[in-house]
C-alpha cells in the first residue's frame, strides 16, 4: 500500500534507469545514509570499523563496478583486476614520490589512467586482440585467462629488483596525525573518489556508451549488423573497466595496504572481484555494491563472532569455521538466487509492491 | 520420523547448544574475575592456517608457552600479570592489518608491543604504530634499515637483519672456500619468495658480489611456492657453486625436495632462518641431509627455560609438550622472541615501576634494552642467545649469526657464533634510512 509507483511518471532516460527509479527507495536509502552519516560514523563507529570494514569495503565496491562493467554490461570475462589494481598502486606509489605536494585525491584519479592506458595496458590489450576480435562469448573467454596472467608478469617487471616500494607515507601521514582523524579523513578520501568515480559507472546501461556494450553482450553479430563497432565496444569497455580497477587499486594501497606487494595483488585478488560482482548479480551497479560489501565485511564478522560471544575457540578453528560458513552462505545464495544479491533485493521491491495483498 | 518429532528434536539441540554457550561465558567471566589487577596486553599474530601455517604454528606455540610459563611460574612479569590475544594473519597483509587494528587497542592500556611475524605486515604498520604510540619489533625479519633507530624511533630489528645474516652466509662461504679471494669466480645463487622478504637481501648480495668478486644469480619463486620447476630449471643451467634460500612455509618444503631431485649438492645449499626448521626438510626425507640454515639462537631443548616449560605448563609430560613442537627451532624462535620482548617490559619496569606497562613504556624499555651474559644465565637461556644491548641509534644491536646442519634427524649448529660484516652494514642501514627520512619528511633524531 505504501509502497507503489503508480503516478511516479519517467520523462527521461536518466531518470528511468536511475539505479533507485522509485521515490520510495530514494527517501528510504537517503535515510539510510543520513542516519549513517550523521549518527553512526560520528557516533557509533569505531576507528577499528572505519578503518577495517568500511574503507576496504568502499575500495572493493568501485574495483567491483570496474569488473562488472566488463563482464556484466559487455559480457567479457576478466581475470586481470588484480593486476590493473597493481598497475594503479604502483602509480600511485610513483606519483606521490615523484610530485609530493599533488593533491592525494587528483593522484588516485590519474592512477587509473595508468591502468587503462599505460604503455604496457595497451600491449596487453593488443594480445587481449585475437579474443576481442574473434566472435561470441566462448572465443573471447579462452583468450582472457591469458589476459589474466599478463598484469601480474607486469607488475614482477615494474619492481625494481632488491629495493621495495615504500608507502608513500608523506601525504598520509601528513595531514592527520590522530588515528580517529585519521581514518575520518581517509574514509572521507575514500567516499570522494568513490562517489566520483561512481558518478560515471552510474547504471551504465542508461548512456549510449552502456547500451552499445550491452548490445555487443547480448549478440555480437546483431550488434554488428546494427552499427557497432565491436573492436571499439569491447576495448572501451576494457578501458574503463581497467580505470576502475586502477582506482581502486590506488585506493587499497594508499588507504589501507600502505605498501605494494605483489603477493596482495595477486590472482587471488581477481578472483575476489569476480566473486563479489556474482554474488552481488552481474550487470548491476547495485550488485557491485552490495557484493563487495558482503566479501569483505561478513568473513571479518564471521571470525569475530566466537570472540564476541567469549567462545574460546583457538584462532585456527575460528579461520576454518569462517571458511565454511562464509562458502555455504555464498553457495546458498546462489542456489537461492543465481542472479545475485542485486536480484533478491528487486524481489523484496516485488514483495513489498503488492503488501498486503500478495496474490 | 514426523515433523514434529523432527521440531522437537531440533528444538532440544538448540537448547542444548544454548546451555552449553551460558556455561562456557560463566567460566569465562570467573576466569576474568580471578585476575584483579590489570595485564598488560600482548597482541600475537600468528598463523595456524593458510599455505605458511607448516612455519607459523611452532612459532605461534612457543610464543605462547613462554607467555603461559611466566604466568603459572612468576604470575605474570615482577607481579604485574600478561594477557594475550592470538589473531590468524595466514601471513597475509591485508588480514594481518585488520588484525592490527583490531588488537592495538585492547587491553587497559593497549598493546605494549607488536610483532607481526611477516615482512609485509610490517611495512604496512610500520607507519601506522607510531601514531598509535606501539613499538614494532620485526625479529630477523622486516625493514632492514629500521635498524638506523634515529629515523626509525618505533621499529626494532633486533638481534639481526636479513642483511646481516646475507653478509654472514657469505663469510661462511668464504670461509668453506679458503679465504675471501676464493670467492673470485665463484657463483652464488638466490632462490627467493617473490615478495617484499624474499627481495630484501639481493641489494646486499648484489653489493657484496661487486666487492669480493663472485657471480650473482637469483631466481624468483611466486607465492606460495609449490611451482618452482622453472626456477630449479635456471638453477640445473647455471650450476651455482653456492645456492642460498629466502623462502618461507610451502615453498621451502618443495625447494628442499626439488634440490634433493635436482642432485643439488645438499652441502652448498644454505637456507634463510625462517627455511631452517624441521617442517621444511622432513618432507624431503634422506635427500634433505646435509641441507644447512642460518639462525640467530640456540637450537635443541637443553635449556632452563625450555625445561620450565615443560615443568609449569605441560607438568612434565613431554610427549605432550613435543606435540606443541617443543624444542623445535621454530618454537624456539617465538619463545626467544618473547623472552627479548619480556626482557623488554622488565627494562622498562625499572623504569616506571612495576605497573600495567602501554606501548610508550615498553619502547623505552626496549631502546634501553641491555641483556648481559649473567642476565642469560639468570632466565636459563644460555647458549639460547648472545648478549645484547640496543641503543637510542642502533636498534639491532648487531647479533651474531650461526649455521646449522640436518643431518637427517635433527639440526646440528655447526659453527661458532658468525659476526656478520658490521663495517660494511652500518653505513647501508644509516644510508637506507636516510633515504626514507628524506623521501618521507621523518624527523632524525638527535641521540645525544
Amino acid at each position: 500500500v505504501i509502497y507503489r509507483e503508480a503516478g511516479q511518471f519517467k520523462t527521461s532516460y536518466a531518470a528511468d534507469h536511475a539505479i533507485f527509479p522509485i521515490l520510495q527507495d530514494r527517501v528510504f536509502i537517503g535515510a539510510v545514509l543520513l542516519v549513517a552519516y550523521l549518527v553512526l560514523i560520528p557516533f557509533v563507529a569505531s576507528p577499528y570499523f572505519l578503518v577495517t570494514i568500511m574503507i576496504p569495503s568502499l575500495i572493493f565496491c568501485i574495483a567491483a563496478l570496474g569488473l562488472n562493467v566488463l563482464t556484466g554490461y559487455a559480457g567479457q570475462l576478466s581475470l586481470g583486476t588484480g593486476g590493473f589494481m597493481a598497475v594503479g598502486a604502483y602509480a600511485t606509489f610513483k606519483m606521490t614520490t615523484m610530485f609530493p605536494d599533488l593533491n592525494i585525491i587528483i593522484v588516485f584519479l590519474l592512477s587509473g589512467l595508468f591502468a587503462a592506458g599505460g604503455r604496457r595496458a595497451l600491449r596487453h590489450s593488443v594480445l587481449a586482440h585475437q579474443g576481442l576480435l574473434s566472435r561470441g562469448r566462448h572465443a573471447c573467454r579462452a583468450v582472457l585467462p591469458d589476459l589474466a596472467v599478463q598484469p601480474r608478469r607486469l607488475v614482477l617487471q615494474l619492481r625494481p629488483v632488491g629495493h621495495h616500494l615504500d608507502p608513500p607515507a608523506r601525504p598520509l601521514r601528513h595531514r592527520h596525525r590522530r588515528q580517529r582523524r585519521h581514518a575520518d579523513g581517509a574514509l572521507h578520501r575514500g567516499a570522494v573518489a568513490g562517489r566520483a568515480v561512481r558518478a560515471r559507472g552510474q547504471e551504465p546501461g542508461a548512456q549510449p556508451h552502456g547500451r552499445m556494450w550491452m548490445a555487443v553482450r547480448d549478440m555480437d553479430i546483431a550488434a554488428e549488423i546494427m552499427g557497432i563497432r565491436l573492436m571499439w565496444a569491447k576495448l572501451s569497455a576494457f578501458a574503463f573497466s581497467s580505470y576502475l580497477c586502477g582506482v581502486a587499486g590506488a585506493l587499497y594501497f594508499g588507504l589501507y595496504l600502505r605498501t605494494v606487494e605483489t603477493i596482495a595483488f595477486d590472482i587471488v585478488l581477481s578472483f575476489l572481484v569476480l566473486f563479489m560482482i556474482i554474488v552481488g548479480g552481474l550487470g548491476s551497479v547495485l550488485g557491485s555494491i552490495l557484493g563487495a560489501f558482503f566479501i569483505i565485511s561478513i568473513p571479518i564478522l564471521l571470525t569475530r563472532v566466537p570472540d564476541a560471544f567469549g567462545i574460546p575457540i583457538g584462532v585456527e578453528l575460528a579461520r576454518h569455521l569462517e571458511t565454511i560458513i562464509f562458502g555455504s552462505l555464498i553457495i546458498f545464495f546462489l542456489i537461492v538466487e543465481p542472479n545475485g544479491l542485486a536480484r533478491l533485493w528487486q524481489i523484496v521491491k516485488e514483495k513489498l509492491r503488492r503488501w498486503p495483498f500478495p496474490y | 520420523m514426523t515433523l514434529s518429532t523432527r521440531l522437537r528434536s531440533w528444538k532440544l539441540s538448540l537448547v542444548a547448544a544454548t546451555a552449553a554457550a551460558i556455561a562456557v561465558t560463566g567460566l569465562a567471566a570467573e576466569q576474568a574475575a580471578a585476575q584483579d589487577q590489570e595485564a598488560i596486553f600482548l597482541p600475537l599474530t600468528v598463523y595456524r592456517t593458510g599455505a605458511y601455517a607448516p612455519n607459523g604454528i611452532p612459532f605461534a606455540n612457543g610464543s605462547r608457552d613462554l607467555l603461559q610459563m611466566l604466568m603459572n611460574r612468576d604470575g605474570g612479569i615482577n607481579g604485574v600479570p600478561l594477557e594475550w590475544t592470538e589473531c590468524d594473519t595466514q601471513y597475509d597483509t591485508a588480514l594481518g592489518v585488520e588484525c592490527y587494528q583490531r588488537l592495538k587497542g585492547e587491553g587497559a592500556k593497549g598493546a605494549a608491543v607488536f610483532a607481526p611475524l611477516s615482512t609485509g605486515i610490517t611495512y604496512a604498520i610500520m607507519d601506522l604504530a607510531p601514531e598509535d604510540k606501539i613499538p614494532v619489533h620485526s625479529m630477523g625479519y622486516g625493514r632492514a634499515a629500521a635498524s638506523h633507530g634515529k629515523v626509525f624511533e618505533w621499529t626494532f630489528t633486533f638481534p639481526t637483519t636479513y642483511w646481516a645474516q646475507a653478509t654472514a652466509f657469505v663469510k661462511y662461504i668464504a670461509e668453506q672456500e679458503g679465504g675471501e679471494d676464493a670467492l673470485q669466480g665463484k657463483k652464488i645463487g638466490l632462490i627467493y619468495h617473490n615478495s617484499a622478504y624474499g627481495r630484501e637481501p639481493i641489494a646486499t648480495l648484489e653489493a657484496l658480489s661487486k666487492d669480493l668478486g663472485f657471480e650473482f644469480v637469483s631466481y624468483a619463486v611466486d607465492h606460495p611456492g609449490q611451482e618452482q620447476s622453472a626456477a630449479w630449471l635456471s638453477i640445473r643451467r647455471d650450476r651455482p657453486d653456492w645456492l642460498l634460500m629466502w623462502g618461507w612455509g610451502v615453498m621451502n618444503q618443495v625447494a628442499i625436495s626439488e634440490a634433493g631431485r635436482t642432485g643439488f649438492d645438499m652441502e652448498r645449499f644454505i637456507g634463510v632462518w625462517w627455511s631452517g626448521s624441521e617442517p621444511d626438510v622432513r618432507p624431503a626425507g634422506a635427500a634433505a641431509t646435509g641441507y644447512k640454515a642460518g639462525n640467530f639462537h640456540g637450537i635443541g631443548t637443553d635449556y632452563g627455560v625450555l625445561q620450565d616449560i615443560l615443568e609449569h605448563v605441560y607438568d612434565g609430560d613431554e610427549a605432550a609438550a613435543r606435540a606443541n613442537n617443543w624444542g623445535e627451532v621454530l618454537y624456539n624462535r617465538g619463545l626467544v622472541n618473547y623472552l627479548y620482548i619480556t626482557e623488554a617490559i622488565r627494562t622498562a619496569m625499572g623504569e616506571y615501576g612495576d605497573v600495567t606497562l602501554g606501548g610508550e613504556e615498553v619502547r623505552w624499555g626496549m631502546e634501553n634494552l641491555n641483556i648481559t651474559a649473567e642476565r642469560i644465565a639468570e632466565i636459563g637461556a644460555e647458549g639460547l642467545f648472545e648478549p645484547i644491548q640496543i641503543t637510542c641509534e642502533d636498534h639491532e644491536g648487531d647479533g651474531p649469526v650461526i649455521i646449522q646442519q640436518w643431518n637427517g634427524e635433527s639440526w646440528e649448529r655447526i659453527t661458532d657464533w658468525i659476526e656478520p660484516m658490521h663495517d660494511m652494514l652500518t653505513p647501508m642501514y644509516e644510508e637506507a634510512a636516510m633515504a626514507f627520512a628524506e623521501e618521507n619528511n621523518v624527523e632524525v633524531r638527535d641521540c645525544e
